[in-house]
């Protein structure tokens, strides 16, 4: 997918937003300034509320399933088409699954699909942004061409393809496709932001000083980057949660597993909505909001944390 | 801007290309045979007839002829609005079947793109200028935006179909009636048409109010601004100065995001069984229908292409760097 779904500006991208607007000052990772950056972490609320609601789905997600009676998430157990009770938290399906289980089940698939996704495409972004920005010239060219190419072309059609025809039915190998095709947005935002810091005075001493270019982009440019960077990282996985819920929803999702968007599916197929079962469709839909929503909030928290301009005196 | 419009037009070309032949090479190289599928679809029992009918199968897909002469032969199909036929609505050549289900797909994208962003970044601008309202539309708008938008549809389908029963949940009229231009079938239509509009609206709504909002605000603290209100400028006029260079990255996010709403429009069609591309790309993987596949794959593609296209015009219209060739590179 070419952006992450919505923030379109969430983070400025080079598109034309001020690059220098976004905390990515050499200060941000000098000792001191980084117990300053703590101070104003723990003190920032979206912050803090982000990711306490990922961590709590997040160990949700961890012990949940353990904890259960049953190690299948699909077993036919219970009563069939029940509302929520003490017995079945979430109610249970027309086939007397157990919604709860399905979930924390689900949540697991769901947190490897953007971890998995999320980092393939943070690596492919950083490689082409830093090496396109820093050696400019025909590899800039090249390389910028490509993620073009790569941006024009819509990810979920291509996903679409690769999963009808390989078969491809597993979690990993889900997030590794959809890391491959999501990185061009991240790419040419790191690419801008590199063309800014290659001019500095620390990098051109670094140069004099003899240094390689791999030495330079990963000693010098990468770490003034690295809150940027690491923004983008949680954009990255909140996106390939959302490619990865509309595979499954289409029925391109891993076979024989549980994922939250597997469990929006079944609950499609089988009419929950037409037979009133809102338990069956509300909770995958609602985890996997909460999931991207608190990582965009932490995310905006992160930038005002990173960048003193943004922070509410 | 000469140069601005060869280099896109370059990149457009090389998509396009590169799509097509990515198109051309799935069937061929990818494992799963398409035509062994066909002829176990058709359950023939006796050997011959199934080597006879892969055979006709191989002579109608071209398989039988070399490589690339298959490759060119693609292309040359292709400026006939060749995209071969359709294996699920047998023997409907595959144009027909997408150009039936491509108004629905378009009547549903385009209102809810153009809507959405107007609308998000008026809601933005105006969040970006009181608290209160920002503390409403900031919050809502990080909901919206990490809704899948299935989810959305289904919860929308609920509350408004389902339980007010105010909007039907399914298709993209009412089965009793025909399709055709009178007034009856207009209104049915366009009464479908709300929730799946709806549900995409919404979710694209807060992506662009938030990053209007986070413009504008950067707009507001740069060295423009302050300059401008040391001056004494009325801060209308600074909001204006702002506003206007706000918009400009939110143009540039509108190309970015057409793949995104793509994916949109194709699940929440599925979701409202809407007869449009997406609920034909769901028919066409569970009957293993490669070609038209193939061929909704490269009308997306096209369909993006074209829009990227008119949103680069628009871009040189509304941003005078590109006008005078400053921002040749635009990359």
């Amino acid at each position: 997918m070419s952006a992450p779904p919505g923030p379109a500006g969430t983070t400025p991208d080079a598109a034309g937003t001020p690059p220098e607007a976004v905390g990515t000052t050499p200060e941000a990772t000098a000792p001191g300034p980084a117990r300053e950056t703590l101070h104003y972490a723990v003190r920032n609320p979206k912050l803090l509320i982000g990711f306490t609601v990922v961590l709590i789905l997040l160990a949700l997600g961890l012990f949940g399933p353990p904890l259960l009676d049953t190690t299948d998430p699909n077993a036919y157990g219970g009563p069939q088409a029940a509302p929520p009770d003490s017995t079945y938290w979430m109610g249970t399906t027309t086939f007397g699954q157990d919604v709860y289980a399905q979930f924390v089940h689900g949540l697991r698939a769901t947190f490897l699909v953007g971890a998995v996704g999320g980092a393939i495409a943070a690596v492919v972004a950083m490689l082409v942004g830093f090496f396109a920005g820093y050696r400019g010239g025909v590899l800039d060219e090249l390389l910028t061409m490509v993620t073009n190419v790569v941006l024009v072309i819509p990810a979920l059609a291509v996903l679409l393809i690769i999963n009808a025809y390989l078969g491809v039915r597993s979690v990993p190998v889900q997030g590794v496709f959809i890391g491959l095709t999501s990185w061009p947005w991240a790419a040419r935002a790191i690419r801008a932001q590199t063309f800014t810091l290659r001019t500095r005075e620390f990098v051109d001493l670094a140069r004099l000083s003899g240094n390689g270019t791999w030495r330079i982009v990963f000693r010098e440019i990468a770490p003034n980057m690295s809150s940027y960077l690491f923004m983008m990282f949680i954009l990255l996985f909140g996106g390939s949660v959302l490619i990865a819920s509309s595979l499954d929803f289409i029925g391109l999702g891993p076979t024989g597993g549980v994922s939250l968007g597997l469990m929006l599916q079944s609950a499609q197929q089988w009419s929950a909505l037409q037979l009133g079962m809102w338990w069956w469709f509300v909770p995958p839909g609602a985890g996997i909001t909460a999931i991207v929503g608190a990582l965009y909030v932490a995310n905006v928290g992160l930038d005002e944390v990173f960048n003193p301009k943004l922070r509410e005196s | 801007m000469r140069r601005y419009f060869a280099r896109k037009l370059l990149v457009y070309a090389l998509t396009f290309v590169v799509a097509v032949t990515v198109n051309w090479m799935i069937p061929r190289f990818m494992p799963g045979d398409p035509v062994a599928a066909m002829v176990s679809r058709a359950r023939v029992s006796q050997p011959e007839a199934a080597e006879a009918m892969r055979a006709y199968y191989n002579n109608l897909f071209g398989f039988d002829q070399p490589v690339w002469q298959q490759y060119l032969h693609f292309w040359g199909a292709l400026f006939q609005g060749d995209f071969g036929i359709s294996v699920w609505v047998f023997p409907t050549p595959v144009s027909d079947v997408l150009l039936d289900a491509l108004p629905y797909t378009l009547g549903l994208m385009i209102p809810a793109v153009l809507l959405s962003w107007i609308v998000g970044n008026w809601a933005g601008a105006l969040a970006a200028r009181r608290k209160v309202l920002d503390n409403t539309v900031l919050p809502a708008g990080y909901l919206l935006t990490a809704m899948p938008y299935m989810w959305i549809a289904v919860i929308l389908a609920w509350a408004l179909g389902s339980k007010a029963g105010w909007f039907p949940i399914s298709g993209g009229y009412s089965l009793d009636i025909q399709p055709s231009w009178t007034l009856d079938f207009v209104l049915d239509l366009a009464h479908h048409w709300v929730l799946p509009f709806l549900s995409l609206f919404l979710v694209a709504l807060g992506g662009w109010a938030i990053g209007m909002r986070n413009m504008i605000i950067y707009e507001l603290e740069s060295d423009y601004s302050s300059y401008l209100s040391a001056l004494g400028a009325p801060q209308r006029l600074i909001r204006r100065y702002a506003f206007r260079n706000a918009v400009l990255p939110q143009v540039t996010g509108l190309a970015l995001q057409l793949g995104v709403l793509v994916a949109g429009a194709l699940v929440t069609e599925i979701v409202f069984a809407y007869p449009g591309l997406g609920s034909l790309i769901l028919a066409a993987i569970q009957n293993q229908d490669f070609f038209l596949l193939q061929g909704a794959f490269l009308f997306i593609v096209i369909g993006v292409l074209i829009a990227n296209f008119v949103i680069d015009v628009v871009y040189v219209l509304v941003d005078p760097r590109t006008r005078t060739g400053m921002a040749g590179g635009q990359s």
